[in-house]
């Protein structure tokens, strides 16, 4: 197993699986925080769930946790490895003549994308570690979407939610295509998978903004 | 057409090397550009200078020799040409052309723009083979029937000629279109399937231990490559290596 991994191809398929995984998770995380515009009552009612099920909390987020981890990791290291292929740089380099800026930056939109986990976990883990574990509040299934509302009152985080998102549509642009061709999949679906990267690409973050947006102009007064 | 050349000069493997600025006039469009090279050089030899290094052979796109980064791009700015095929006509009158070597650790400078590419041949050697008894009773090719898109879609990897611009064009110095290529052109054939597990593996470890980087997909060695040889080569190659591993 460990062999797998020390080959350039092994190590593709681990960044192409973990990058897949977390493209399913963002999708099911987009389909809960949608619901905090359209159904609020179902907003409370999910992420309550979330919050408190057994199997979400103890089994699915660690895997969360550890394939972010992963490709991040698998990620950098990768990025490391290019560099000392070339040691020695070119004077002049055309990149854009020949591949999309997208494809050549998948490190910085995706360290972008690190920076804001880090924002987005201290805002609502480590929130939510210190409600149920330190200072051991009792249940409360209605109070997640008043929570939600509030985190997106200042400008300055509704700005870096927006910045994040955007940077992680570019991600995807490339990334989730390519996750394919590196498993190996280029055949006649090929194109298809090609057209519904772009789709998701731009669909999901813009549905995340769309989300911070709204709940930064609709703020809840009481 | 006058032209001013930014050139790579390198004494030898272990000098530094330095852009160097060379001025030059007459050159003509219907020239190639390793003749606008030999235009320059003869001036050099002249004026008692040491002449520009570089590789060519066959100076019409088959052997794989000519390299030469030009204003950034492997073979230059033109698609689906060597450095031999490329003619100055694509290039205006007083420009600018910054001219290096191919750059990747793999892929040392020995002096000037020439490079050391025995990296591919080591990849080669792992692999690129049949085992087929010669010793008199040698069965013809064609007793074993191909199926068409099979055998153009080998014979068109088999088109690879080695020469390092998808190596040179990719941001992390990958080699994955090459060995893809090498790797593909037997794969699809009965005849190579049967070190097919095996090859792929060795091939995949050489790269690897030559220090070629890792393919990220950006896709800038297909477009460079003088032969057109598809990403779906890769992509073959990632399912042959995997299945090879799976298999143990
Ligand atoms: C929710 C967040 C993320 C998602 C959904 C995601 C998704 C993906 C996908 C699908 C790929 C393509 C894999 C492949 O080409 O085989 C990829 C590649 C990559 N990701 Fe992420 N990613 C995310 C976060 C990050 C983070 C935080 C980093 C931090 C460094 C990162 C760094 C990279 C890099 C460097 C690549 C390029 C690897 C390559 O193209 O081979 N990603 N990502
Ligand atoms: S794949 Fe194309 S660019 Fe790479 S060595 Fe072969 S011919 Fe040259
Ligand atoms: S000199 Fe042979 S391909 Fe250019």
């Amino acid at each position: 197993m460990s062999g797998l991994i020390k080959s350039s191809i092994a190590r593709k398929v681990v960044m192409a699986l973990s990058g897949l995984f977390l493209v399913f998770f963002l999708a099911q995380h987009f389909t809960i925080n949608v619901t905090s515009v359209l159904a609020p009552d179902t907003f409370n009612e999910w992420s309550h769930f979330m919050g408190y099920n057994g199997l979400v909390q103890f089994i699915l987020q660690p895997i969360l946790i550890a394939g972010v981890i992963v490709h991040f990791v698998m990620g950098i290291v990768l990025e490391i490895q290019n560099n000392r292929a070339r040691a020695i740089k070119y004077k002049k380099y055309s990149g854009g003549a020949n591949a999309s800026w997208m494809s050549r930056n998948m490190i910085i939109t995706g360290l972008v994308v690190l920076a804001f986990l880090g924002l987005h976990f201290y805002d609502f883990w480590v929130h939510e570690m210190d409600y149920k574990y330190i200072t051991a509040n009792p249940e409360d299934p209605t109070r997640y979407l008043e929570e939600t509302v509030h985190k997106f009152e200042p400008v300055w985080r509704t700005v870096l939610y927006v910045i994040a998102f955007v940077l992680l549509a570019l991600h995807l642009w490339h990334g989730f295509a390519s996750s394919f061709q590196s498993m190996g999949v280029n055949n006649k679906y090929t194109p298809a998978i090609q057209t519904f990267t772009k789709i998701y690409a731009i669909a999901i973050p813009a549905g995340f903004i769309f989300i911070a947006l709204y709940h930064h102009f609709n703020p809840i007064t009481q | 057409m006058k032209l001013n050349l930014k050139i790579w000069r390198q004494k030898d493997a272990r000098s530094k090397g330095e852009m160097k600025d060379y001025p030059i006039n007459g050159i003509e469009g219907d020239m190639s550009f390793l003749e606008m090279l030999d235009v320059l050089n003869e001036e050099l030899i002249n004026k008692g200078e040491e002449p520009v290094q570089f590789d060519h052979d066959c100076r019409e796109g088959i052997c794989g020799s000519c390299s030469l980064q030009i204003n950034g791009e492997p073979h230059g700015p033109d698609r689906l040409v060597t450095t031999c095929q490329l003619h100055m006509r694509k290039f205006n009158d007083g420009d600018t052309i910054v001219i290096e070597p191919f750059r990747a650790t793999a892929f040392p400078v020995i002096k000037d723009l020439v490079i050391d590419r025995s990296a591919f041949d080591r990849i080669q050697q792992v692999g690129g083979y049949i085992s087929v008894n010669t010793s008199g009773n040698t069965v013809d090719a064609n007793a074993t029937p191909i199926e068409k898109e099979k055998a153009d879609d080998s014979f068109y990897a088999a088109t690879c000629i080695g020469c390092g611009a998808c190596v040179a064009a990719c941001k992390n110095a990958s080699a994955m279109l090459f060995t893809s290529a090498k790797v593909s052109q037997f794969a699809l054939l009965p005849q190579g399937r049967v070190e097919a597990t095996e090859r792929v593996q060795s091939m995949v470890r050489q790269m690897d231990l030559e220090g070629f980087g890792n393919c990220t997909n950006t896709g800038a060695c297909e477009v460079e490559c003088p032969k057109g040889i598809s990403l779906e080569n890769i992509a073959r190659m990632n399912r042959e290596y995997l299945s090879a591993k799976l298999k143990g």
